[in-house]
């Protein structure tokens, strides 16, 4: 699995979540989005790679979304 | 054995009402024929109300797929109050009229028809080919045609006729023999339009006419030209219309009528047309569509009517084979050991490398029944959720963004709803090459007056041809999609088009004012996203006051809009407009995903995405996950599994080691191709199940022989929900069902299944998914097909969806950002490549380049706007070397205004072509399907010499060398 293709997918789901008005319900759906489609080895790369490499590749919405991943 | 058949004609002997039935039904009218009272709808003909009687009226230029044309004078009949002999097809049934069929007037009337037919007709009846199947020979038996005062052809008339005289005939021209599949033999033809009037109403082309006046009259191609040269698009309306040998498939000619026939479903796109297959044996000597079919009523096209050779192609691979590595010869085994060996390999490398390094991919070519069992294997005996089909790659969009927004995974219509459309969106579909029996469906509609919007960055078919022209044509750049229909949702906003009172009954109320507010912004306008999109704002503006406005609007989409990366957003952007004016619960409207492969639908269906279980329901639902739990006797993963293109990204890190990929050429259908083999190279069990050495299987290590839809039982799900039976008509070549063999692998890694038929299969389905609840393949058997959902609440189907409330509830509106892809052009890479198909070839082509089909379409070329290729020097025909971020491949040069300058365009239906050498792993946001049409590229002419791209020369070589490793497994065995 390629980190940066992942961070690029997180970005590209938090691009369509962002536009929207509610942005804790927003945030969430990246969230839930990340947890319901992607096979849990992605989500860990992606949680790996943030811990080491930091998180400035994504976007302000995912940072927020992994946060609450990263919390359960 | 098959299941019953209780009501299905499955004879090719079916009842010919001579005219249509009628569309409504607003009165009935009661007449008497022949001494017997019959009530029909108003409007009905004579003729067919006499048949509705049980009274078979004499006809030859009648046929109930044809409007009446009253031109054989054969099907005159007596009314009485009335004078003269009216003909039955074109006199409308009355109310009291008494009508006589038969009387010694008419008798002789009939008779003096057939006599001057006869007289220009070879009298070859006993080696002729549609002997046992001509309708002027039956006639000339039925009207009682003894003797023939003008000669028969060239044999002189008898003395006691008209004194041994000899008529002028056409017995001496010529057969037009260029198309591959049936010859035109004017001596034999009657002149009774019926193919012209085929050609003009079913199918919509009109290459057909009638040259010549008076007896010079002859059924003419294009302008007399050979049928090969003209616009005939080769459906085969004009020879199933023919009632005499004069448009003959070959096929017939060569093998003589069938013996026997049975009803089954097309494995082609996603119309899923009825077919009967007609039978001598085990051999099918021709495909007729089957007016009954629900998709398609008898109506057909080049790929499902003719292109079915491949199924008997020395091509095919019937017996299992196994190999260590791809560099290895193949050996055929015996389907035991080639089970045993992949069962042992995907256990092993499970023990290796964990329960989740392998997985498996469902075919949306296979059947429901073989899908469910593939997932269920996956899941079950696998033990994880490592599945995924083909659908990914196309329409994986369409099932996330309907989902979202009206509740459910699927089109809304009926093919058939079309027929009350007023105006007709089509956006990123290519309906008369990639689905060309509903185009012609919707032809028909626009040539009786519904209106036309065409969004597509080409100039496809549709938009200009004979007696169809696109009201607007919004020609955008690659990629803006989202745009363009946030644009059109603006005007409908801001013009105060929107349908409030459905949006207020039916729709959530917040989410539609924010979608309102969204929309209205000024940055939505069409004119502010005219730079983005290239499409003039005044055009977006009056296409989108014509489809709010001008009745029932019905949207119809392709994989245009799926494949992007912003795929997803635009189904969800499509699903807003039809709700915003209204046009969603009822015929005529709706939103329709016109489904690329024949079970695109039911693979999504019977669960084959990775994060859901049968019935889209997602594996972390518990109610859902304990359900299957408890009837499969395991424990299902809560977490999704990985889908295609993770497989490979997978794969190349080392976590995903083995596959099991059934009917489905990811080498050459997926993007990225070197992206793909690499992936297919880091795998150590690579199981291929296919008709052939397809470029897939070049890199497995084991080869299960697939079997042909003619030699298995199932269902196919078309773009319409629509569930119909695939009939076994010969027995597998490999001794296996492809559902047989899954089961064989499921059983030998310790996982049991024992189906003895496939109608248990769908048992089994019925008792676990809710939408398939009344499913069986008994009420197919009876209905011929059904739509699902089919359940307690609607024991027969559903052909609307979402009527009075949508499945979901309240219909949900989301907000659609227009994103730009990332796939920019720049100095580098200045042209958009976008892909698509054509008519005569299916997909990858495994199926059709095996098919006379090759003389329709025999390479991928590269269409190119003569702006664009002058600026680069290239002519046409040219090679011309086409290099993107993923890769480089050499195609030929066509020079074309279809499409604009700045976009060039590719089909992939030939391997060597490499055109997803070209294409990127960007994709969808939502689902991975990835972005075939939108790759940045740039172009240039390559000398004759060194034509082939590096990728070409290494595919050749790799190719050469699989194809002589199949040859040793071929050889082997018949030393042995």
């Amino acid at each position: 699995m390629n980190a940066a293709n992942l961070i690029k997918m997180a970005n590209q789901i938090g691009a369509f979540f962002e536009a929207m008005p509610d942005h804790e319900q927003a945030v969430s759906d990246v969230a839930l989005h990340l947890k319901n489609t992607w096979d849990p080895r992605m989500r860990k790369i992606l949680l790996e790679d943030i811990a080491t490499q930091g998180d400035s590749e994504l976007k302000p919405i995912v940072r927020e979304a992994v946060a609450l991943l990263r919390a359960g | 054995m098959n299941a019953p058949m209780n009501s299905l004609n499955h004879s090719f002997n079916e009842i010919d009402y001579g005219t249509p039935a009628m569309r409504e039904v607003s009165a009935e009218v009661t007449l008497m024929i022949d001494g017997k009272e019959v009530t029909v709808p108003a409007g009905t003909s004579l003729m067919r109300a006499a048949v509705e009687a049980g009274v078979m009226v004499p006809k030859l230029c009648a046929t109930d797929s044809l409007e009446p044309f009253g031109s054989c004078r054969l099907c005159l009949v007596e009314i009485d109050g009335r004078r003269g002999f009216p003909a039955s097809c074109t006199t409308p049934a009355e109310n009291g009229m008494t009508v006589r069929t038969q009387s010694p007037k008419l008798a002789d009337l009939r008779r003096n028809v057939m006599e001057l037919y006869i007289s220009d007709h070879p009298l070859d009846c006993l080696t002729c080919s549609a002997n046992g199947n001509c309708e002027l020979q039956t006639m000339a038996g039925v009207v009682g045609l003894r003797d023939v005062r003008y000669g028969i052809g060239d044999v002189k008339a008898a003395d006691g006729g008209n004194g041994g005289v000899i008529g002028k005939t056409h017995l001496a021209e010529e057969k037009d023999e260029s198309n591959p599949y049936f010859t035109y033999d004017p001596s034999k033809c009657i002149v009774c339009n019926r193919c012209v009037r085929a050609c003009e109403e079913q199918q919509g082309t009109f290459a057909l006419t009638i040259s010549g006046r008076g007896f010079e009259s002859r059924v003419s191609a294009g302008q007399d030209q050979p049928f090969m040269e003209s616009e005939c698009v080769s459906c085969g309306a004009c020879v199933n219309a023919c009632p005499t040998a004069t448009l003959t498939e070959k096929t017939i000619i060569a093998k003589g009528q069938a013996e026997h026939a049975v009803i089954t479903t097309c494995a082609y796109c996603g119309v899923g047309c009825g077919f009967k297959a007609e039978m001598k044996g085990n051999e099918v000597v021709r495909m007729v569509p089957w007016k009954d079919g629900g998709a398609n009523e008898g109506h057909a096209c080049v790929k499902g009517r003719f292109a079915w050779g491949y199924a008997s192609h020395p091509d095919r691979i019937t017996r299992p084979m196994i190999r260590a590595k791809i560099t290895d010869p193949w050996r055929e085994v015996s389907w035991d050991e080639a089970i045993n060996h992949a069962a042992s390999e995907l256990r092993r490398i499970q023990q290796k490398f964990g329960q989740n390094a392998i997985g498996g991919l469902v075919s949306s070519r296979c059947t429901n029944e073989e899908d469910y069992l593939v997932q269920k294997m996956v899941r079950a005996a696998f033990g994880n959720n490592n599945v995924d089909t083909c659908a990914r790659v196309c329409h994986s969009p369409t099932g996330y963004g309907l989902k979202q927004t009206l509740g459910e995974s699927a089109g809304t219509q009926t093919f058939k709803s079309v027929e009350k459309a007023d105006v007709i969106m089509v956006i990123g579909a290519n309906p008369t090459d990639g689905h060309p029996v509903f185009a012609s469906r919707m032809k028909r509609r626009i040539r009786e007056g519904a209106k036309l919007i065409v969004i597509d960055p080409r100039a496809i078919d549709l938009v200009s041809s004979p007696h169809i022209k696109a009201a607007h044509h919004l020609k955008l750049r690659p990629g803006t999609n989202v745009a363009v229909l946030s644009a059109l949702a603006h005007v409908i906003v801001t013009e105060g088009l929107v349908d409030e009172a459905f949006v207020a009954a039916r729709c959530e109320a917040k989410a539609f004012d924010q979608w309102r507010e969204f929309v209205a912004r000024p940055a939505n306008s069409p004119e502010a996203l005219e730079a983005d999109s290239g499409v003039p704002a005044a055009e977006i503006r009056a296409a989108a006051r014509l489809y709010a406005t001008a009745g029932n609007g019905a949207i119809y989409y392709g994989l245009g809009v799926t494949e992007h990366s912003q795929g997803s957003t635009a189904v969800i952007a499509i699903a807003n407009l039809a709700m915003a004016t209204g046009n969603v619960g009822r015929e005529g409207v709706g939103v329709n995903p016109l489904r690329g492969q024949n079970n695109v639908q039911g693979s999504c269906d019977m669960g084959s995405f990775p994060h859901e279980l049968p019935g889209y329901r997602h594996v972390s639902d518990t109610i859902t996950r304990t359900l299957f739990e408890s009837h499969w006797g395991v424990a299902i993963q809560p977490e999704p599994g990985l889908r295609i293109p993770n497989m490979f990204e997978a794969a190349l890190d080392g976590s995903f080691r083995g596959l099991y990929c059934q009917g489905e050429d990811i080498a050459q259908s997926d993007p990225n191709t070197q992206h793909v083999t690499a992936a297919l190279l880091a795998m150590e069990c690579v199981v291929v199940q296919d008709l052939f050495l397809n470029e897939t299987a070049k890199y497995a290590h084991v080869f299960l022989p697939g079997s042909s839809f003619l030699e298995k039982d199932g269902t196919f799900t078309n773009a319409e929900r629509r569930i119909s039976r695939v009939r076994q008509v010969m027995p597998p070549l490999s001794g296996k069902g492809d559902w047989e063999a899954t089961m064989a692998l499921a059983n030998a890694m310790g996982y049991r299944m024992h189906y003895t038929h496939p109608s248990q299969i769908m048992d089994e389905i019925a008792r676990l998914t809710p939408t398939f609840a009344g499913v069986s393949y008994d009420k197919l058997d009876r209905l011929g097909s059904l739509q699902w959902p089919c359940n307690a609440d609607a024991p027969s189907g559903t052909p609307t969806m979402h009527i009075d409330t949508f499945v979901r509830g309240k219909g949900r509106f989301l907000i659609t950002q227009y994103v730009p892809t990332d796939e920019k052009i720049t100095r580098r890479f200045p042209l958009l490549l976008t892909t698509g198909r054509v008519l005569s070839q299916y997909n990858v082509g495994a199926q059709t380049r095996r098919t006379a089909n090759t003389e329709f379409y025999a390479e991928d070329v590269l269409e190119i706007h003569p702006h664009d290729a002058e600026e680069r020097g290239i002519q046409e025909n040219d090679w011309v070397g086409i290099e993107s971020r993923a890769g480089q491949t050499v195609l030929r040069a066509m020079l074309t205004e279809r499409v604009q300058p700045g976009v060039v365009y590719t089909t992939f239906h030939f391997p060597e072509s490499g055109a997803n050498v070209i294409t990127t792993d960007n994709s969808d946001w939502a689902t991975n399907c990835p972005e075939y049409k939108v790759t940045a590229v740039q172009l240039v002419r390559v000398a004759q010499t060194s034509q082939a791209s590096e990728w070409q020369k290494e595919f050749a070589r790799f190719t050469a060398e699989q194809e002589h490793l199949l040859t040793q497994a071929h050889e082997a065995s018949l030393l042995s």
